[in-house]
């Protein structure tokens, strides 16, 4: 690793103040700091010795929580295709996994690249440190997208996400909304016809089976409103081309939906894995399960509809409640910063994401507007927080 | 009983180079100096002393033109060497060439009885003059205490939980009777109590027990556990407008000689402890020495730190600096000045952390694991991102992460009602020990105490 270091200490006055390319200085830093921690000491003053963590470890902490989405998303988006085209039986294993890579692996590649391309832009221009905050943006761009969306669109939202819910309010830690939803809504606003619709399945250049059809659990739940006399969404669901959304299946997460948020199960180890080195906030996601559950049981009471009677626990298993609530809405900058607020923030989550699923005709899956409102309401449930902290201080005041 | 208070949050950081329990005599330093940077409310000191001047021990050196009549004085005698200054003229050092037997300035001497008829007016002129009022402490702020004041209550930590911290019980050894004159000294300043906070995991030292007529509180938990600013919050919280001060016990040992003996006596133990110590133990000496012939020989090897005090809020000095006026300690660490390849992402057990994150297996280590910590930085400075962990260590109603920023917003009612009455640097120490962003905690807190007194 010497010799590494000597290049990297030959380069170095090159960058620095005075150098030929001064400006691409925070460039250089974020390659050189990614290899080498740094020699900074502490100083004079001040602690002497510090914890051995710092943000990229931690950031890269959440990206390792993402992997088995990631991964069971490249297998299952190998599965739901050669089950839409009808050639499940004959699919083997490596099949699966090579068409699944194919759609997705050109998803995050574009994605990191688009994303920390505009990073280094914005580090060059404003001077300041490459953010590590985008190692996991652009991950959790990449996997909350329809596998059959344009690469040039991923493109388009992960520079759009960067620049207007990041850069624009100061960079990595100053952003109020969360960076990827920001880059799924921008999508499902601007190119409605790629994020909605007849888009989970990755077809490639074939065609769908005969009599297949391209529905989602949620579309089937919400299409349970408006047919009266209609059969309970669960045996609807359970019936439905041979019992492809059967409850259980819907929890492995064999099932179509945007990349990496169908599996329940994969999002629950990375859960587990955030929860247990602390990166995320357990109190958040608790919650947010619970709020789900307690506005299902609420529609239950009310049970106007099939789609109201529905079993509450359906709720976590489709669509992305469990990717949003524990890669989402845990994000700790966009959500809210006290303890107390974090249980009203991820309660108010899963209720609001409920409501907008089986009380809102126009959008099926309701996780991404809930986050990226309460995202909004955050900093007001944090003032409400501190205000009681403050109050519990001047009461006690002599003056 | 005294009541026990538990405090969960928390964190005990174990280094390597425990002091043992033995106490030698260092070989005396040549220099000695007082310090005006250790006195952090010091607007602006003035010498009272010339190069080349004689002094006793006792004898007024130095004074704040803010609040003239609290005198510090030398430590021990000898002949004023230099008036060290640095940028803007900033007094740093004022060094004395020590006397190979002390001679003191003479006080009046009392006897225990006599100190309980004591009235506060001649009790103040003694310590005003003596050199001790220094070590009392006020707070809110952190600084030295004017006399012009009455705090609602005096309050005293008898135990130190930080990294390597030495044992009072050894530091004032065979002092009891002076402790406790020292405290009947202080009953006249307040009209409220003497509160001793003590280790509820030890048994109380004979040094604090005979003192009489105090409030003694049992804390147990984790570091900061054994800090004054800790105790006062859950004993008797600050507020707006309202004034205590804390005093370190050998502070209060040192107003009993004052009384007692009649002089400014500066003699104190001192222990020298760390990773790179060969022998960590406690050493004879006196306050402001340098350090040079403690450590002489100590050391194992060469890329060292030296701090007066310990690793959370100490001075980093050089190995010919000198001991601060409230420390008792010098810990010696590796001086972390070096790149390591893949730092941030290499699993290990050996670098403590409080946080679980990818790698840092030291959880998986006994608590009884000693680490050997050096000073780098473990990486680079960030905006606030990971939330809720200050809370975690520390053991306060307050909310770390918005008081700071409130601070840097420079927003005077918010620093006030979020809590900076309340705390000074050491008690946040660890949210900067734990910092994910490595933000200048410390500092901060500094900035906003002075932004607050200025107002």
């Amino acid at each position: 690793m010497n010799a590494l270091r000597k290049l990297l200490d030959q380069q170095k006055p090159l960058f620095e103040k005075g150098g030929k390319l001064e400006k691409f200085y925070y460039a250089f830093e974020a390659g050189e700091t990614f290899l080498f921690t740094p020699n900074s000491t502490g100083g004079k003053h001040g602690t002497h010795i510090h914890d051995a963590i710092d943000l990229k470890r931690m950031m890269i902490t959440v990206v390792i929580a993402m992997v088995p989405a990631l991964l069971f998303g490249i297998y299952n988006v190998g599965h739901t295709h050669f089950l839409a085209v009808g050639e499940l039986a004959e699919a083997t294993f490596l099949d699966k996994i090579l068409i699944g890579s194919i759609a997705v692996l050109p998803i995050v590649i574009v994605s990191y690249t688009a994303g920390g391309l505009v990073e280094v832009v914005f580090s060059i221009i404003r001077r300041h440190p490459i953010n590590e905050g985008f190692l996991v943006s652009g991950m959790l761009i990449a996997i909350v997208m329809p596998p059959t969306l344009p690469l040039w669109q991923v493109a388009l939202a992960a520079i759009f996400a960067v620049v207007i819910a990041k850069e624009v309010f100061g960079g990595t830690g100053m952003n109020v909304l969360n960076v990827a939803m920001t880059a799924r809504a921008f999508l499902y606003f601007a190119y409605p016809g790629d994020m909605s619709g007849d888009v989970w399945y990755y077809l490639g250049d074939k065609q769908y089976a005969d009599g297949f059809s391209g529905a989602t659990p949620l579309g089937l739940a919400a299409e349970a409103v408006a047919v009266e006399g209609s059969q309970s969404v669960a045996a609807t669901l359970a019936g439905f081309q041979d019992g492809l959304f059967t409850f259980w299946n819907m929890t492995v997460g064999l099932i179509p939906g945007s990349i990496g948020s169908t599996s329940f199960i994969a999002v629950m180890i990375g859960a587990i894995i955030i929860i247990a080195t602390g990166v995320g906030s357990w109190k958040i996601i608790l919650s947010g399960f619970i709020g789900v559950y307690a506005m299902g049981l609420i529609l239950n009471l009310a049970g106007a509809n099939e789609y109201m009677s529905m079993p509450p626990h359906y709720h976590f298993v489709m669509g992305g409640v469990a990717f949003g609530i524990v890669f989402m809405a845990t994000d700790p900058v966009s959500a809210a910063h006290t303890e107390m607020g974090k249980w009203v923030y991820g309660f108010l989550i899963g209720v609001i994401t409920v409501i907008i699923r089986v009380l809102n005709p126009a959008y099926p899956e309701g996780i991404m507007l809930a986050v990226l409102f309460m995202n909004v309401f955050a900093p007001l449930i944090d003032f409400y927080v501190v205000e009681a902290n403050k109050k519990r201080r001047l009461q006690r005041a002599t003056v | 009983m005294p009541q026990h208070i538990k405090l969960k949050r928390g964190f005990t950081i174990n280094l390597a180079g425990k002091p043992e329990k033995t106490v030698s005599d260092a070989p005396p330093s040549d220099t000695y100096a007082l310090k005006p940077t250790d006195f952090l409310g010091m607007i602006r000191p003035k010498v009272s002393v010339n190069e080349g001047d004689i002094v006793k021990a006792g004898a007024p050196v130095l004074f704040d033109r803010k609040l003239e009549a609290v005198k510090y004085c030398a430590p021990v005698s000898g002949e004023v060497v230099e008036i060290k200054r640095g940028e803007k003229r900033k007094l740093l050092e004022i060094k004395i060439l020590a006397d190979k037997e002390i001679v003191y300035e003479e006080y009046k001497q009392y006897s225990i009885s006599d100190l309980i008829a004591l009235g506060r007016e001649e009790a103040q002129e003694q310590m005003l003059q003596g050199g001790v009022w220094p070590q009392l402490i006020q707070r809110p702020y952190g600084i030295v205490a004017n006399p012009t004041d009455t705090p609602k209550d005096i309050f005293i930590s008898t135990f130190d939980t930080s990294p390597l911290a030495p044992n009072y019980d050894i530091l004032l050894k065979g002092q009891g009777n002076f402790f406790s004159a020292g405290v009947e000294v202080l009953k006249k300043f307040t009209e409220g109590k003497i509160h001793i906070g003590v280790d509820a995991k030890a048994e109380v030292s004979s040094v604090f027990s005979e003192a009489k007529g105090v409030v003694t509180t049992k804390f147990s938990g984790p570091h900061p556990a054994g800090n004054v600013g800790v105790h006062i919050h859950h004993v008797s919280p600050i507020s707006k407008g309202e004034i205590v001060w804390t005093i370190d016990p050998y502070g209060v040992v040192q107003i009993g000689k004052l009384f007692l003996k009649g002089v400014y006596d500066t003699a104190k133990t001192v222990c020298l402890a760390g990773s790179e110590v060969s022998k960590p133990q406690y050493y004879q000496t006196h306050s402001g020495a340098c350090i040079d012939k403690i450590v002489e020989g100590k050391i194992e090897h060469r890329n060292v730190r030296y701090i007066s005090g310990n690793v959370l809020t100490g001075e980093k000095i050089e190995s010919t600096g000198y001991l601060g006026f409230y420390n008792h300690l010098i810990s010696v660490i590796p001086e972390g000045d070096e790149y390591e390849f893949l730092g941030w992402m290499k699993p290990t057990t050996d670098k403590l952390s409080f946080h679980r994150a990818l790698g840092l297996l030291s959880f998986l280590n006994s608590s009884k694991k000693e680490y050997v910590l050096n000073s780098n930085m473990k990486g680079e400075e960030r905006a606030f991102v990971q939330t809720g962990i200050y809370e975690k260590v520390l053991p306060m109603d307050i909310l770390p992460e918005y008081l700071l920023k409130a601070i840097m917003a420079e927003d005077y009612d918010e620093m006030e009602t979020l809590g900076l009455y309340e705390v000074i640097e050491e008690d946040m120490a660890l949210c900067e020990f734990i910092d994910v962003s490595k933000h200048d905690i410390q500092g901060i807190i500094r900035q906003g105490i002075n932004l607050l007194r200025e107002t």
